[in-house]
């Protein structure tokens, strides 16, 4: 991928100057060359003048914001400047075409189930979700599909324990607030993993509103809640646990607060390190028969909805062969 | 004149024309806004050289549903095309032809200069005999742009520098 993603970490401000975007922070004042930026991810405070929102609306960049907590709240979502009616049409149809629907929503939540296992698999821990994969086929409601989902998801996570260093055990997955250290882990990445999947999407035709395991009024962007099942196991909690097994994210990396458990400044940077050089390494996909990045699967995968809703290609969630 | 197209019938644009000498999967696509340009780096390379070449030229000049990328005002009206490389020439032509066609639906008569600014070169080109291949072009893209499904890619070369290599091979 040509242009890179930012994280504005520090506080400071987001300007324009001309045809020229800066940021300007305690370090000084730095120039950013907009024709390089894919997207950006605001964690510290920063101030936005208008008219450099102006700019990155122009220039397509999406820019998503998190709050204190690490936490998702939004994204700048410039007017869209890639539509079509034809495939807004298709991904409309599959929603409410129940048969249709159910299928796509099945084939996420069996495609997250499998790259789970995977994990599992990697982890040295013995475990199948056959029994609850074979339930998932009978399913006939999303409401059932969405149990099956979390069910699976309780076990998964319950699994991790066995291997997970003490002081890193995830006990019961809570979210607002996560209670420990884990949990506090998981949900950053995820929020990270969920904007990531939005920006790709915005470089598509896909509606990201449209979904099919998720209700669309769950959240503005609920197509990405859809895809995020696909890589949340693959991204998102390889690297929590390669962080925390490693010792590379400890103790000293979170603090308490009335919130919960959260990570320090200090612990979002290293996440966030971590973050970005997974989702920048390459891996030869065996179809395109050419090296792209796990970014850029992501961005493959929308492609692949693509081909589905239009018609062309039966969608096969990505199950990672890596 | 027999013609088979009413002008107010000719709703194709020069890029469809040009795609479907190209590839006619890309075109299926792009008919339906499933676009990929944005994501090309020889499309923004395309965008640089017009930007780049003969200055002082009135650019861009929208005439219903073409979009010609100048035109100059002679005895006869020339209408110019500015493309980077030869290798998609039959596609760079017949787009041309097709703006000939559609002027002289207005009943303008005109000629076309294909422009290639790197190469230093010009290829001059008239309507006059050539009708019924542009004509024949027009229904091929009808056909192709009314399926439900987009025809199925051919791998070559081409495939190699394409925007949409990706979703067509995934």
């Amino acid at each position: 991928m040509r242009k890179k993603s930012i994280t504005l970490l520090s506080d400071g401000a987001l300007t324009r100057r001309e045809n020229t975007l800066y940021f300007e922070n305690a370090q000084g004042k730095k120039p950013l060359a907009v024709e390089g930026i894919y997207d950006i991810y605001i964690y510290g405070h920063v101030n936005i003048s208008s008219q450099a929102l102006h700019f990155l609306a122009q220039k397509g960049i999406a820019v998503h914001f998190f709050n204190h907590y690490g936490h998702y709240d939004g994204s700048f979502y410039p007017r869209e400047s890639l539509h079509s009616g034809d495939l807004l049409i298709k991904q409309a149809e599959h929603y409410l075409n129940k048969e249709k629907r159910l299928n796509l929503a099945k084939l996420f939540v069996t495609g997250s189930a499998k790259n789970m296992e995977l994990n599992l698999k990697r982890w040295k821990i013995n475990a199948s979700f056959g029994e609850l994969l074979k339930e998932l086929e009978s399913a006939r409601k999303i409401t059932e599909v969405m149990n099956v989902e979390a069910r699976i998801r309780q076990e998964y996570y319950s699994l991790w324990d066995k291997v997970l260093p003490d002081g890193f055990k995830i006990v019961k997955r809570t979210r607002r607030p996560p209670e420990n250290e884990m949990n506090a882990l998981i949900s950053f990445l995820n929020s990270r993993l969920y904007a990531t999947i939005v920006s790709e999407l915005y470089n598509t035709q896909l509606a990201p509103t449209v979904s099919y395991l998720h209700e669309p009024s769950e959240r503005r962007f609920s197509l990405a809640l859809d895809l995020s099942e696909i890589f949340k196991p693959i991204i998102a909690d390889r690297i929590a646990n390669r962080l925390v097994k490693q010792g590379i994210i400890k103790e000293e990396h979170f603090r308490e607060e009335l919130n919960g458990v959260l990570l320090t400044k200090e612990g979002m940077k290293t996440v966030l390190k971590a973050y970005n050089e997974e989702l920048g390494k390459s891996v030869k996909h065996p179809g395109l028969k050419k090296n792209v990045t796990k970014q850029r699967l992501i961005r493959l995968e929308a492609y692949k909805l693509i081909k589905h809703l239009v018609g062309i290609k039966e969608y096969e969630p990505l199950v990672a062969w890596f | 004149m027999n013609d088979k197209y009413l002008f107010n019938e000719l709703l194709i644009t020069g890029t469809e024309i040009n795609y479907l000498f190209i590839c006619p999967t890309k075109l299926w696509y792009f008919s339906k806004g499933i676009t990929m340009e944005q994501e090309s780096e020889w499309v923004d390379l395309g965008k640089f050289l017009h930007e780049k070449s003969y200055f002082g030229e009135e650019k861009e000049v929208q005439i219903g549903s073409i979009k010609i990328d100048f035109i100059k005002k002679g005895d006869i009206i020339e209408v110019h095309e500015i493309k980077k490389g030869r290798s998609m020439e039959k596609a760079h032509e017949m787009q041309a032809l097709y703006y000939l066609y559609y002027l002289k639906k207005l009943g303008i008569k005109a000629k076309a200069v294909i422009n290639y600014p790197k190469l230093r070169e010009t290829k001059e080109l008239t309507l006059d005999g050539r009708e019924e291949e542009v004509e024949d072009a027009i229904r091929e893209i009808e056909r192709i742009i009314s399926l439900p499904a987009p025809p199925k890619p051919l791998k070559s070369k081409k495939c190699k520098r394409c925007a949409y290599y990706e979703l067509c091979w995934v």
